[in-house]
């Protein structure tokens, strides 16, 4: 297990206070001025040595992506996005940093606003979270009143504003692009890329948008080295990332723990074990609502990190694990998260419009028994025409929790799905019924 | 994509007072120059707080002049975003949970109690207006499943009779305490947690 002085946020559970004084008795915003004196380019070269990769879901290289932002300022300003957008099923570690430890996500803003050259910062909260966004102000304004940012902020001769903007409910607003779109004043719909946000974002500025979380662990890794973060985890999956563990668990929590770490560790350790013991399990979603499930045969050896989840078909997305137990019905589990994301699809592009909903409409038959043999099949195939034809990765992130039951629990389906619409002959057909329907062999 | 419609019975005026008209001042003030429609959403905010939590369509082309953008776009934006109410909601509007962490810890046994107490379908009005529900997705505390929110607050930990409970409040025109009701303390685990320790005892 990490040892406790190496976990970055040591508020995770409010032991310590929020106000600045506190956090500044936890090493906050004591040497920002020496950070940012050592350069752009060592910040970056830091940020690059850790392995640092974004904790939204998608794992990009944060210090390369930082690289992409000009070297020079032109005409157009540039802006750093933090997006505090978290709606994904089974993932709440942004809450906690944003009510909890919003010192670290303000200092995170400066050390990067000054890395990609921006002057103002958007932080951008989903608007369910108004009340730990009115903590993150009540912050902002803390730090504004010590001087910490704003003009020549904390003595780096850097100016910076921080500005909450909040969502309004939707989860496509978490792509970085509809993020963009959604600041600017229009409804949540991604963008083309290229022309990547990097170099024409919002408002069409060269735009660097990171997660939260990212953001809130740049300063404690500046601080003990990029070698020191680089040292937790494995090769390519370094550090230490906040886990959410819900579901059909004994204590449900977040934690913040080393990369790599077993899931069953995860599961039996810290989250108290599965309701019913380990033998109850049937099947995990390793990171969030998007990610296919794995069933509990892999789930022995399992260790979350990006890569070897990879490797199981599978992802660590957000690092929202949610367990579920052989209480459950895996098909009505899926079949509602198939209708996630049916609501929550922006309507933009027609096989993530219509699949979704189509999915959904087939998981609830097959969950009660309703389905013909062949829309098994067929629902594999409406999985596979959504992924990779739509403009974000939403298509990806609906189909592949379908794919993921449709892999490791086609039994299932199979055993419960036992409707024939053939019309036989020795029934009372109905006045109306489809001429392709009737038997032809009897 | 979720289908909303405007309420049918629409008021005739809005404008806002000098109390929101301050607050969308200092919004506007926050993006650059030129850039003002970016406050739509804050202003569709203001403008259903201070509408008894519902927004009009008057207000959608007041707000419109406001920013100097079309109607049209103001009208995308309300009818894109899921918390903007285009009709009108109880003075409590609770929203339930249902997404799939939270329904297999037993969100259904919240609805049902919401069906119970306040109204046999979502989104109906209780007749002295004070009360009306909804179930809606994933609202990001799933560690603490399942859970609802009333206005801006959370209400996490529960179950049927908790829930009971807190409706009673609510229809006796209470507001009940936010945060866990297993009285947890935050997202740490309940019994014996494994980190931080020191912190703890401190």
């Amino acid at each position: 297990m990490l040892k406790d002085q190496d976990r970055i946020f040591q508020n995770l559970y409010n032991d310590l206070g929020v106000d600045l004084t506190s956090a500044q008795n936890r090493g906050d915003w004591i040497n920002t001025k020496e950070i940012t004196e050592k350069g752009r380019d060592w910040i970056i070269s830091e940020i690059k040595d850790s392995q640092l990769r974004g904790r939204g879901g998608a794992g990009f290289p944060t210090g390369l992506k930082w690289s992409f932002a000009p070297k020079e300022v032109g005409s157009r300003p540039h802006y750093l996005v933090i997006n505090g957008d978290e709606s994904e099923p089974g993932t709440c570690k942004d809450r906690d940093i944003l009510r909890f430890e919003p010192h670290k996500l303000i200092e995170g803003c400066l050390i990067a606003s000054y890395a990609i050259q921006a002057h103002v910062c958007y932080i951008y909260i989903r608007g369910e979270y108004f009340v730990d966004g009115q903590k993150l102000q009540a912050a902002i304004d803390e730090a504004y009143e010590k001087k910490l940012i704003g003009k020549n902020a904390a003595g780096t001769g850097w100016d910076l504003d921080i500005y909450i903007h909040y969502g309004a409910g939707a989860y496509i607003c978490g792509e970085e692009t509809a993020l963009l779109e959604s600041i600017e004043g229009n409804k949540g719909q991604p963008r083309l890329k290229p022309p990547f946000p990097a170099l024409i974002g919002l408002y069409g500025c060269p735009t660097i948008i990171n997660n939260v979380e990212t953001i809130a662990v740049v300063p404690t890794i500046l601080r003990r080295g990029g070698k020191w973060f680089a040292s937790l985890g494995r090769e390519k999956n370094t550090g230490t990332k906040i886990f959410c563990i819900s579901g059909n668990v004994n204590n449900p929590c977040n934690v913040e723990e080393e990369m790599n770490i077993p899931l069953k560790e995860l599961i039996e350790v810290h989250a108290g074990g599965v309701i019913g013991g380990w033998d109850n399990l049937q099947a995990v979603i390793p990171g969030g609502s998007s990610m296919p499930l794995i069933p509990k045969e892999k789930c022995e050896t399992l260790t979350m990190d990006f890569d070897s989840l990879v490797a199981e078909k599978s992802g660590l997305g957000t690092a929202g694990v949610v367990v579920i137990n052989k209480d459950q019905d895996i098909i009505k589990c899926m079949a509602r998260i198939a209708r996630f994301y049916k609501h929550e699809s922006c309507g933009q592009c027609t096989p993530c419009r219509e699949g979704s909903g189509w999915m959904w409409r087939m998981l609830e038959r097959m969950a009660k028994g309703e389905a013909s043999k062949d829309e098994i099949e067929m629902l594999g195939d409406v999985t596979k025409q959504i992924e990779g034809h739509t403009i974000c990765a939403f298509g990806e992130g609906s189909s592949w929790p379908v794919q993921g039951l449709l892999r490791h629990f086609k039994d299932e389906i199979k055993k419960r799905n036992n409707f024939d619409p053939i019309v036989k002959e020795t029934q009372n057909i109905p006045y109306l019924v489809d001429q392709h329907l009737l038997d032809k062999n009897a | 994509m979720s289908l909303k419609r405007p309420a049918k019975d629409q008021p005739e005026n809005f404008e806002f007072n000098s109390s929101s008209l301050e607050a969308a001042d200092k919004i506007i003030s926050k993006y650059p120059k030129g850039k003002q429609q970016s406050a739509v959403m804050a202003l569709l905010y203001i403008a259903q707080k201070q509408n008894n939590n519902w927004i009009p369509l008057v207000a959608m082309k007041y707000i419109a002049k406001l920013l100097d953008m079309p109607y049209i776009k103001v009208y995308e934006v309300a009818t894109f975003y899921s918390m903007f109410n285009l009709s009108p909601v109880g003075k409590y509007f609770i929203q339930v949970c249902t997404t799939t962490p939270c329904m297999i810890r037993g969100a259904g046994k919240l609805v049902e109690a919401c069906k119970e107490k306040i109204s046999e379908n979502e989104s109906e009005l209780l007749p002295d207006k004070n009360c009306s529900w909804t179930e809606v997705e994933c609202l990001g505390a799933c560690v603490t499943a399942p859970m609802m929110q009333i206005n801006d607050d959370y209400y996490e930990d529960l179950d049927k009779e908790k829930t009971l409970e807190i409706l009673d409040k609510i229809l006796k025109d209470e507001t009940p305490k936010p945060g866990s009701y297993r009285g947890r303390i935050n997202n740490e685990p309940e019994n014996g947690r494994k980190t931080l320790m020191e912190l703890k005892n401190a």
